[in-house]
């Protein structure tokens, strides 16, 4: 019985670090990027100012908007903070992640990102239609891939559930697999294209043509704005997370003893800084592509995933 | 059935090298420009290369190293040369071929690959090396060459994709019976030369008397014609 309220208690001990913390990846991405362009970046807290400030600041509704607009921000940072409690950050073996697995967690995605294209039509604003078509087109082009990756991993573990596919890939040892190469190339550019990060969408700025993201969310004010911009640091974080526990899984603890605890922490944190690192210079060096140019990019998204599932199937267990 | 956890470091490198070949073949599909199509050939090349020395290292047989060097350099080196060279003679570097759907062709590509994982069954079966589960892999990359000829119309991309098949099969006799005898080695290399040199001159017979090196212009080709 202790050991069960303690495995619950580190579970929600485990989401709420995650949820603190996702503002400072977005922080640190920002300040390497700065760097990367010398330019002088904004405190790696600065993130967290900002939600602070929009929290305090006052919220204006429009008048057409229904008890939608009001309510989605709430169930997109619900759905997206449920997201985070499935994925293991630190430990695993959590009772989060036996609850729900890997499938739903993407169906926690596609909840939240419905909410946010109905959000984004409600007030009936040209924008926010065309926003929402677009998140929409390109969701539709991720999620096949997105599964691809993470079916091609629950084939290599035999399950759906994360941390048991965590603890089978960390039994292993060091194995060089063909099917995890593509599987994390691919998930790497969903990730990019699902958290509107530069060559698919660039949500920092306000461009008509191109704002994929940032044109749903253009009606939002306050808290509501604050929530939705946290929502979208945790779904990077996650996605982060994912990417590092998943193909790269040394470190998380599998015991619940402080020291494996505080070695998982840190070295997650070791884990995501370098990736946090290879996307600010992946988003250096690349220009943001044309809308048109999307689906080809997530098209070879999809190629690789499904690569990744052959080679497995071909490589790996076949003959 | 072979299992992963039974073979070791090196084994495993050839199996992750055997998916990037394949993956070498989807990138030419997925190429418009002629420059950059030649450049993943050779990346494909250094990628066959590799896999050579690895196979000769866990073989032991000390003369796939030589044939490790010859593909590194007439397939990996100077044939990309040659290519690289004519394009830039012919002014198409800057080239963009455009032609149906890309993505369709792709996954076309994905059904040869799952086709060719069928129809290599019975063969792995036979086999009793580690390695023998990437002849599908070695077939799929020749079925891709011809993939890439079949929905290409530029000369040069059908030269390409008909050296990636020879990539294939050169691939198919490494994995599967850890190479072919050096004579027969020897023989396909410069013959693949050969092949690239005389293409080459093919094309500036084409390119002088068509004035483009679209192949579906040979077609219209008649007497007439001034």
């Amino acid at each position: 019985m202790a050991d069960y309220l303690t495995s619950w208690l580190l579970a929600l001990v485990q989401t709420a670090l995650f949820v603190a913390s996702a503002p400072l990846l977005a922080g640190w991405i920002k300040r390497v990027k700065c760097r990367l362009q010398n330019r002088r970046s904004p405190p790696v807290i600065q993130p967290y100012r900002d939600l602070v400030r929009l929290f305090r600041k006052e919220m204006l509704l429009a008048e057409e908007s229904s008890w939608l607009f009001r309510a989605a921000p709430y169930v997109i940072f619900g759905a997206t903070v449920l997201a985070a409690a499935v994925v293991p950050l630190v430990a695993v073996r959590l009772p989060t992640s036996a609850i729900a697995d890997v499938i739903v967690l993407v169906g926690f995605f596609a909840l939240a990102r419905f909410f946010l294209a109905l959000a984004g039509m409600d007030v009936g604003t040209a924008f926010g239609g065309m926003g929402s078509s677009r998140e929409m087109t390109i969701a539709s082009l991720a999620e096949p891939a997105l599964l691809m990756a993470v079916f091609t991993v629950a084939m290599g573990a035999h399950t759906t559930d994360l941390s048991v596919v965590i603890e089978r890939i960390l039994s292993h040892g060091l194995m060089i697999r063909p099917s995890f190469v593509f599987a994390a190339l691919g998930l790497m550019l969903v990730a990019v294209a699902e958290t509107g990060r530069i060559p698919v969408d660039n949500p920092a700025t306000h461009l008509e043509l191109t704002m994929i993201h940032e044109a749903t969310v253009l009606e939002y004010s306050g808290r509501h704005l604050a929530l939705i911009d946290w929502a979208s640091q945790i779904k990077l974080m996650i996605y982060a997370v994912l990417i590092a526990n998943i193909f790269l899984p040394w470190g998380v603890a599998v015991q619940f003893s402080a020291g494996a605890l505080l070695l998982g922490a840190m070295a997650v944190s070791l884990k995501l800084a370098v990736l946090a690192t290879v996307l600010a210079v992946s988003e250096t060096l690349f220009a943001k592509m044309r809308l048109f140019a999307v689906p080809q990019f997530l098209g070879f998204a999809y190629l690789l995933c499904l690569l990744g599932m052959l080679s497995h199937v071909i490589l790996e267990v076949g003959g | 059935m072979t299992d992963l956890q039974g073979l070791d470091i090196s084994q495993q490198l050839i199996l992750l090298l055997a998916a990037l070949v394949l993956f070498t073949s989807f990138a030419m599909l997925a190429q418009s420009r002629l420059i950059n199509l030649v450049r993943v050939f050779a990346w494909q090349g250094v990628l066959l290369a590799a896999t050579t020395a690895l196979v000769a290292h866990v073989s032991g047989y000390s003369h796939l190293y030589i044939s490790a060097l010859l593909t590194f350099g007439l397939k990996a080196l100077l044939i990309p040369w040659v290519l690289h060279r004519l394009v830039l003679r012919l002014g198409m570097e800057r080239e963009v071929e455009s032609e149906g759907n890309r993505t369709l062709v792709q996954l076309g590509g994905a059904s040869l690959v799952i086709f060719s994982y069928y129809v290599a069954l019975p063969v792995v079966r036979l086999s009793t090396l580690l390695t023998r589960n990437t002849i599908a892999v070695s077939l799929a990359v020749v079925l891709l060459g011809m993939l890439l000829m079949i929905a290409r119309k530029e000369a040069v991309t059908q030269v390409v994709g008909f050296m990636s098949i020879e990539n294939g099969l050169f691939f198919a006799a490494v994995v599967s019976t850890y190479g072919m005898p050096m004579v027969v080695e020897l023989g396909i290399a410069f013959d693949v030369l050969v092949a690239a040199i005389l293409f080459g001159v093919v094309f500036l017979q084409i390119r002088a008397s068509i004035d483009t090196l679209d192949v579906d212009r040979l077609n219209r080709l008649s007497e007439s014609e001034p």
